[in-house]
């Protein structure tokens, strides 16, 4: 039984990234425009269909930049150059570029050949993938709910004195967290904002997390009793987990699409198994340790837990890629 | 003249011997995230207490109808509805508040000291019982929030309130957000010791 469902995991594992390397691809752009990428900290680079009129193209005036969450923040062009072919158009730029965030790029009136094909708006963002990466990572561990967000801490309390608790806790909830994350994702998209029905957010995410608890519960206890016997203890308390709770509002905040959405429960899943695993080691080796009476118990943790938030302190502020 | 003597022995028993923060160690995330300031902590925790007072009430005044199988999903559908509730007012009336304490005034719909109380306590009591149970519970946690405050606020800027009161800050460390993690463990402690101390000189009187 067991391994019947690992061999299962790779085949499903691949299927996922074809999906998800089409969908990478298949980014909307407009049609004479053909690719947008980030160069170097600076400069940007827009590749055009065909050869564009030089004099156009090296007037700066022609391009307007701003980064997606303020429209109202120009960015200004130091100097744009073309390349000897005509088709790439390299934008300089004074300041460093936030990579982070997506940058929305106005090309006018675009000349090609002596002739005029119109204005356009195109969105220059990071390799998909990869942004996709440094949602999971940053969700693990550069911004790690539980050491930098301070979320989950009741049931990361409770559940941390033993190593084998701490991984059951931590792989349950993850599999609940993507399973609810992706429901109220897709309830917040097609339902709720339709609709406006924004300020039920709180009802219905709360709703669907007891909801998935619930299926994930039926679920496992019929399709593989033994798994159900290890970690059906846990399932009751992912309800009582702040981070649960948090990352729908999150996801519903920042208009995360399905896959990003995916990637950021995922990593908040994660990141807590890490901080659950990480703590359950330390404990394990302080029940052994003379701690002062009335350090016992959770006082000393939480002065544990508080070295491990500066440790993760030292994320702070990197970027991948 | 009884239940006014066990409903000011409830908000006590709320404050000190079951303080949610300190003893019960439930809603942590709040009293290490929010509590940097004094003003931080007094929102959240009147947030919190509006929230286990009118949900406290709500239930032991349907607890009659609730069938025994779904009372933990009706809990925290009546929770979320307060919840939704002090979270427009807050929005609309306190909108820069709102915004320092960010997701944490959602996020009381998660806190696991409101629906403890209304399994162990609500449920079973009367709608007096009830609100004095919950206003105990709610003021011990704004208690808990407005003494992490205003020892963080203290060491970490020098400031009460917004006024400058040392003149210089004794420890900046204090201000971060994950000090919260620190302070709350040496308040636990605290309240350890003097319970220690409490049951010694009682064993010496006794």
């Amino acid at each position: 039984m067991g391994g019947m469902n690992h061999n299962k995991f790779p085949a499903f594992g691949i299927a996922l990234l074809a999906i998800l390397l089409l969908t990478a691809g298949c980014e909307p752009q407009s049609r004479f425009v053909k690719k947008t990428a980030f160069k170097g900290s600076h400069d940007i680079i827009i590749t055009f269909a065909a050869p564009v009129d030089a004099a156009w193209a090296t007037d700066t005036a022609h391009y307007r930049v701003y980064e997606k969450p303020d429209p109202d923040i120009r960015l200004e062009v130091a100097s744009s150059s073309l390349s000897k072919n005509g088709h790439e158009v390299r934008l300089h730029f004074q300041e460093e570029l936030n990579q982070d965030q997506p940058h929305m790029v106005t090309v006018k009136n675009i000349m090609s050949g002596g002739k005029s094909l119109g204005t356009t708006v195109v969105k220059v963002k990071k390799l998909y993938l990869s942004f996709l990466f440094s949602i999971l990572i940053g969700a693990m561990l550069i911004q790690n709910f539980v050491f930098t967000k301070y979320l989950g801490l009741c049931v990361f309390f409770g559940t941390s004195q033993k190593k084998s608790t701490a991984v059951g806790m931590g792989i349950t909830f993850t599999i609940v967290m993507v399973f609810s994350a992706m429901m109220s994702w897709a309830l917040y998209q097609f339902v709720l904002k339709p609709y406006h029905l924004d300020y039920l957010q709180i009802i219905v995410f709360i709703g669907l997390v007891s909801l998935s608890v619930q299926a994930v519960d039926t679920v496992l206890r019929k399709v593989n009793p033994l798994l159900f016997k290890a970690f059906g203890v846990y399932l009751v308390l992912v309800i009582a987990n702040c981070i649960i709770m948090a990352v729908p509002l999150i996801l519903a905040d920042n208009e995360y699409n399905a896959w990003e959405s995916l990637m950021l429960s995922l990593g908040a899943g994660l990141g807590f198994l890490v901080a659950l695993f990480l703590m359950s080691s330390v404990r394990e080796r302080l029940e052994l340790a003379n701690v002062p009476r009335t350090y016992r118990g959770l006082p000393i943790a939480f002065v544990v837990a508080g070295l491990f938030a500066l440790a993760f302190l030292g994320f702070s502020g990197m970027s991948i890629f | 003249m009884a239940t006014a003597k066990s409903s000011t022995q409830l908000v006590i028993n709320g404050l000190l011997n079951e303080n949610p923060i300190f003893r019960l160690a439930l809603s942590m995330c709040p009293a290490v995230g929010i509590s940097t300031t004094v003003m931080n902590g007094l929102l959240l925790g009147v947030a919190v207490l509006f929230v286990q007072v009118c949900s406290s009430c709500t239930i032991a005044l349907i607890k009659n109808f609730i069938h025994p199988r779904i009372r933990i999903p009706t809990y925290t559908l009546t929770i979320a509805t307060w919840v939704t509730v002090i979270d427009l007012v807050l929005s609309a009336y306190a909108p820069v508040a709102y915004k320092a304490m960010g997701i944490f005034v959602k996020l009381i719909v998660a806190f696991a000291i409101i629906t403890m109380r209304l399994e162990v306590f609500a449920c079973k009591n009367t709608i007096g019982k009830s609100f004095f149970d919950g206003f105990g519970m709610g003021l011990g946690f704004l208690f808990g929030m407005v003494t992490l405050g205003f020892v963080r606020e203290l060491l970490g800027l020098g400031t009460l309130l917004g006024h400058d009161v040392l003149g210089f800050r004794p420890l900046l460390f204090f201000a971060l957000p994950l000090a919260g993690f620190f302070c709350v463990g040496f308040m636990m402690a605290l309240y350890n010791y003097i319970e220690i101390v409490f049951n010694r000189t009682k064993k010496k009187i006794g």
